[in-house]
């Protein structure tokens, strides 16, 4: 499944960010964050003991069970009267959640994480980043492994010179993707894909800010 | 007009360049110094572009300082600081100012060097910098506009025969040669027998190669290099050497050790030239060629 994977910001900086709020409700959220153990349930107890414990006046505080949907609203609609006290919501969701609710409540919001990637669930309590959402896909032609997403430079010619025993110069701990890609493209007969070369990419898939309508059926 | 260091290429002759950086800042009196030592005795000097992403006076600014002072030079030109329009820019100045040889290289990572929050570009890759200037010698930039004016290099790129695995870096290495590349630097090589392996490769291919050597200063050194840099390999034997040189005397062994390469490159015919890499030592340069008989 589709994972927005987070880190939480550092202490320093939320105390920045809460500077001169002293009223302040908790949202947490009930899906990826509970995952990655960055804004469930016990991440908000953590965080509501520490910022009493700075004399903040906790108004309250909840899990949402998925905060970018759309029926967050009619979720926090129940915590009507503790929201309104608050000075600021302290979202520790993604940038999704944070969004959504900051559109949702006309409230100041603080977020209390940094959004790192989309990625998934690889092996349990690892988290990969897939996709970048570039526009202009390329992996029929790579053994269905993403270089944009998962080489470091985002190459599309095969390796640097900083490939490292199949793992990447700037971690050991990531792989060098035009090595996995190179295997698997062997496996499967394909490595004629490899040897074609690939022309500079088109950064045009979509222009930022990306947009998308239906067309009428 | 072709190169002076194409020309060299062609020659059949055996071929010698070396590097240049360009300093933090803006005291050029050590770089001229090393132009000056240099420019009559190699056959082209590559000036370095931000190495291992380190911020420094440009390599362009730098090649031109050499091309005036009446060197031979190679541009290095990475992907990692500039676009497609910069890097074509670049090479359109370059080309305008009689810089007639470039090296085109992907660039290390952002996070090897001295900005690691910075954005890295990599909007082209190594391959796709040679395909550019064919394209621009063709009268055409990459957007398929005319060009008032076109360019003419001698253009190279690099390769690590030591890779691990090799065979994705050699499929690289033809996709470059594919795009235009006409020389080709190696990565340093210490194990000339494994490096014979890669030459009998290599030598079915178009483009000249020139041996990577990386003057060893100490057995320290050598080590350290084996740790951290990918595709570099220092033979045992070669760390022992470094470490049984007599205190105060390891600089002078890694020039013999350099030289007494160069010469059994040479000797045994394995390549078209050598590419020498006396990080931070560029004034030993003359002595490693001395060393290997070639002044």
């Amino acid at each position: 499944m589709i994972r927005s994977i987070t880190q939480p910001k550092p202490e320093e900086e939320i105390d920045r960010l809460l500077e001169g709020l002293s009223r302040i409700f908790i949202i947490g959220c009930g899906t990826c964050v509970t995952l990655t153990r960055t804004g469930g349930a016990p991440e908000v107890q953590a965080m509501e003991a520490k910022l009493s414990d700075k004399g903040k006046l906790i108004t309250g505080h909840t899990v949402v069970p998925v905060a970018c949907d759309n029926l967050t609203r009619e979720f926090l609609n129940e915590f009507g009267p503790q929201i309104n006290q608050a000075d600021t919501l302290l979202i520790m969701t993604c940038a999704f959640g944070v969004q959504t609710i900051a559109r949702q409540l006309y409230k100041t919001v603080v977020p209390a994480l940094n959004t790192m990637f989309i990625g998934k669930e690889t092996a349990v309590g690892l988290f990969d980043e897939i996709c970048t959402q570039c526009g202009t896909c390329i992996i029929g032609e790579t053994g269905g492994i993403c270089p944009v997403t998962n080489c470091h430079k985002g190459l599309l010619n095969g390796p640097c010179g900083g490939t490292n025993h199949g793992k990447c110069e700037i971690d050991i701990n990531k792989d060098c993707v035009w090595t996995s890609i190179y295997n698997r493209l062997k496996e499967l007969g394909r490595l004629d894909s490899m040897r074609r070369y690939q022309p500079p990419r088109n950064h045009l898939g979509e222009p930022k800010p990306g947009k998308f309508k239906l067309p009428a059926v | 007009m072709v190169s002076k260091f194409k020309q060299a290429l062609q020659s059949g002759n055996f071929v010698v360049t070396c590097e240049l950086a360009p300093p933090k800042g803006t005291n050029l009196e050590k770089m001229k110094h090393h132009i000056e030592l240099l420019k009559d005795k190699v056959d082209a000097m590559n000036v370095t572009d931000h190495q291992s992403s380190v911020m420094r006076f440009p390599s362009l600014g730098g090649a031109l300082l050499a091309k005036e002072m009446g060197g031979e030079v190679i541009l290095q030109m990475t992907c990692r600081d500039r676009n497609r329009l910069a890097l074509q820019a670049d090479l359109l100045l370059a080309a305008s100012r009689g810089i007639q040889n470039v090296l085109c290289l992907t660039g290390d990572s952002i996070m090897m060097g001295d900005h690691k929050e910075a954005k890295s570009v990599f909007d082209l890759d190594s391959s796709q910098l040679l395909e550019a200037i064919r394209t621009l010698e063709r009268s055409k930039d990459l957007g398929g506009n005319d060009l008032d004016g076109a360019v003419s290099f001698c253009a190279g790129a690099i390769v690590t025969p030591e890779a691990d695995p090799l065979e994705p870096q050699l499929i690289k290495f033809e996709k470059k040669i594919e795009a235009g590349a006409e020389f080709i630097q190696t990565q340093a090589v210490y194990d000339l027998d494994h490096f014979k392996q890669f030459m009998d490769y290599a030598r079915q291919f178009p483009a000249k190669i020139l041996a990577g050597i990386i003057l060893l200063t100490s057995a320290p050194m050598a080590r350290f290099m084996n740790k951290n840099i990918p595709g570099v390999f220092v033979p045992q034997d070669l760390i022992d050497e470094m470490a049984a040189a007599p205190k105060g005397q390891a600089l002078a062994k890694g020039i013999e050790i350099a030289g007494r390469m160069i010469r059994r490159i040479q000797e045994e015919k394995m390549c078209d030239g050598v590419h020498i890499m006396a990080i931070g030592k560029e004034e030993t340069v003359p002595d490693i060629m001395a060393a290997a008989g070639l002044i």
